[in-house]
């Protein structure tokens, strides 16, 4: 007999699961996947002939491709067969002030130092007027269409600049790439596309006023950014607020293309849900990106790793153009039971290359952090260079962490230099701090900090300092 | 200020604090030497609350309040400040950031209002003509590549801008050349006045010909065998630490 305490909490659960789902409820289908279900997705969304013969090609590859076991992480098996692979854009539930938030979320928010509005807007309280996230969108992109610049969700591109996707789409991560690259061509939701014009810089940072919306892009997402000859972007992606979603599997594409002397800064804040103390839920993010530069171009990938339960992510370069230039800094947070792998590849095939890791792992609680980077220097990649710096920290005795670098050299002119260190916060660094007034907190968050500096000088002023703070939260009760 | 009585302390499970009393009151410099292994550097770290030692008995009291039940942060933004005898090294953390942080935390505990960076190295030039310190040393990430000189000066310039009310020097001198403890003397006789303290602990003398001390007290096998004027520090250097402990390893009924 339960209590009336229990009825009413059902109830409440009840009304709250049915109004839910009544809004889309015509706009989800059945779980599993067959190649009627990748039909649906592609007409559901209008797709033309081609994308949908797109699709069915990498639905046939992936049901020929096995989930990789290489990577240093333990998952538990996905059921490919219970996930449902299409549902309209959610409706979240809609609230009426600031005070209808879970207090927990909000004081994270406040922690981050997000501003009023865009907590608002993340957690579904309806906006003000002042702030119409709408218009703030719209007038950014008069402004960009007048430099030329496409900037749109996937679908819209698909729908709007058919020509430009189709040249590019697959162009640098190929369907047949691997299980989670096959499966998210098969069966992507949605995502972002972008195109600069020939030698045209982009004057803002793409999607700093969209990522609230991009946060709803499903969980297959797909990206293409194409940057044409001479022409510069710096794009951001994702968000230092939590997110959470039902979905426990993400596999997300993103492609760049930098020709001829183009620049493309790609930064991302990931702080998908990590699970709860025990290891419970949390997302498993495998993420396939890749960039391909050409003759003098230059591709950034900075990333600041915080959630999921699993990381798997390897964001890379294609240096395939002489005197191109690749960049990856990586931050990667492992706390409780959060695992991570993830790292670069740097493909030197043009001549004059050269390349940058940095990456900086930081393992607290019982996580774990494999860093696994490859550096591939080809015959014709004549004076390539690299140099990679993979630095480990660890705080307290539980954790772990482990460093695959993978280096393969041929030609005689090439250099290649690997350095890495594995340190603890000790506690001698700790109560120096404290002796001078630091709370311990403060004190660890001054250490991993200055540990991760060489990488949050790499990404765009505000969101570094967003992502300061947000070191300090996902390491919150590691010390002491 | 401070009220030592009878303090015994252990690390690791070895005693290395005997029953040690001190007073130090308002304005005095206390100067205490004693030979290697004596726990001169155990009673500065106990004083700090450095959590590897283990306070078996005694009391310490600071301005009334019982000091060994505050947190290492507290004891600071209570003021005070222990000069490390080896200073860490934190890769990566601006020196001028820790000492803002660190400046800041002892400012809101005294409720003034927080220095922003402006207001922060406004005040921190102003301090540098005190000491010879180069202002790249501030930029540079806190005691990572520092030479053992440019160290004990970083911990010198932090104690002129936290301005402790107690500063407890541990064998700041060691290792020092005669310019560098001249500065070290400099920047400690700046911070002397009728409300603050300095306790200098080291093993030689010739700190004490810069930084007269009020009293010197004598630290042997973990207790206070010798207090004096600042004479009892000539003394020593002339005869010598065996001097003071075949007189006190003498039974006191002989």
């Amino acid at each position: 007999m339960p209590t009336s305490q229990e009825t009413i909490e059902q109830l409440a659960n009840k009304d709250y699961k049915y109004g839910f789902i009544s809004d889309v409820e015509e706009e989800r289908i059945e779980p599993g996947l067959n190649e009627d279900v990748v039909r649906l997705i592609s007409q559901k969304k209008k797709e033309p002939e081609w994308l949908l013969d797109w699709r069915l090609k990498a639905f046939g590859l992936w049901k020929e491709m096995t989930e990789p076991v290489w990577h240093n992480v333990k998952v538990k098996p996905v059921d490919y067969q219970n996930i449902t692979y299409y549902s309209a854009p959610k409706n979240q539930p809609k609230l009426n002030s600031m005070d209808e938030v879970d207090p927990e979320v909000k004081a994270t928010f406040d922690k981050l130092g997000i501003p009023l509005e865009e907590q608002k807007m993340l957690s579904g309280v309806a906006v003000d007027a002042v702030f119409d996230s709408v218009s703030v969108a719209t007038t950014f992109k008069d402004k960009l269409a007048e430099l030329g610049i496409i900037f749109s969700s996937f679908s819209e591109a698909v729908q709007e600049h058919p020509d430009l996707v189709r040249q590019y789409l697959g162009s640098v991560v190929p369907a047949s790439d691997n299980f989670y690259a096959a499966l998210n061509s098969a069966v992507f939701s949605d995502g972002s596309f972008a195109y600069i014009p020939k030698g045209v810089r982009c004057p803002m940072e793409l999607s700093t006023y969209f990522r609230i919306n991009a946060a709803q892009t499903g969980q297959f997402e797909r990206t293409l950014l194409v940057a044409d000859d001479g022409a510069t972007v710096s794009y951001l992606e994702g968000c230092t607020a939590p997110q959470r979603d039902e979905n426990q599997l993400h596999a997300a594409v993103v492609e760049l293309v930098a020709l001829d002397s183009a620049t493309i800064k790609y930064s991302t804040v990931q702080n998908w849900y990590p699970g709860d103390k025990d290891g419970k839920g949390g997302i498993y993010n495998f993420v396939t990106k890749r960039g391909k530069a050409m003759d003098n171009a230059k591709i950034t990938w900075t990333q600041v790793e915080t959630g999921s339960a699993i990381t798997w992510k390897y964001p890379s370069c294609i240096l395939q153009g002489d005197n191109s230039v690749g960049e990856f800094y990586s931050v990667a947070v492992t706390n409780n039971h959060q695992q991570a792998d993830t790292g670069t590849k740097m493909i030197h095939l043009g001549k004059n290359t050269t390349s940058t890791i940095v990456s900086k792992g930081i393992s607290a609680g019982f996580g774990q952090n494999t860093y696994r980077g490859l550096v591939r220097i080809g015959k014709n990649a004549k004076n390539a260079r690299n140099f990679s710096q993979c630095d480990s920290l660890l705080i307290g005795d539980q954790c772990g962490a482990h460093t695959f670098p993978y280096l393969e050299v041929r030609n005689t002119s090439s250099q290649v230099e690997h350095e890495a260190s594995t340190s603890k916060v000790d506690e001698d660094q700790i109560f120096y701090c404290r002796q001078r007034g630091l709370s311990t907190e403060d004190a660890v968050n001054m250490i991993v900090n200055g540990f991760c500096k060489e990488v949050f000088r790499e990404l765009p002023m505000e969101f570094a300092v967003e992502a300061q703070k947000l070191l300090g939260v996902s390491l919150e009760g590691s010390v002491g | 200020m401070l009220e030592v009585r009878n303090l015994h302390a252990s690390i690791g499970g070895r005693v290395i604090l005997n029953g040690v009393d001190i007073t130090v009151k308002a304005g005095e410099v206390h100067a205490i030497m004693g030979p290697n292994g004596s726990g001169k550097s155990t009673l500065a770290n106990v004083l700090a609350g450095r959590e590897e030692y283990e306070v078996n008995s005694g009391t310490v009291s600071y301005d009334g309040s019982d000091l060994l039940e505050m947190e290492p942060e507290e004891r600071a933004r209570e003021g005070v400040f222990l000069a490390f005898q080896y200073p860490v090294e934190i890769p990566g953390v601006n020196n001028a950031y820790l000492l803002k942080a660190a400046l800041n935390e002892v400012r809101k505990h005294r409720g003034e209002t927080e220095l922003d960076a402006m207001e922060f190295m406004t005040l921190v030039k102003e301090r540098m003509n005190v000491l010879e310190i180069d202002q790249e040393l501030l930029n540079r990430p806190v005691n990572d590549g520092f030479s053992g000189g440019e160290k004990k000066r970083n911990e010198i310039f932090q104690m002129i801008v936290l301005e402790p009310r107690l500063a407890i020097m541990d064998e700041t001198d060691s290792g020092l050349d005669i310019d560098a403890l001249k500065v070290v003397a400099q920047g400690v006789n700046a911070l002397r006045s009728p409300d603050r303290s300095t306790i200098v602990v080291t093993h030689y003398q010739r700190l004490l010909n810069h930084i007269v001390p009020d009293f010197v007290h004598v630290l042997s096998n973990g207790r206070i065998v010798k207090s004096g004027g600042k004479e009892l520090a000539l003394e020593l250097e002339e005869k010598g630490y065996g001097w003071i402990e075949d007189a006190t390893s003498v039974p006191a009924s002989a």
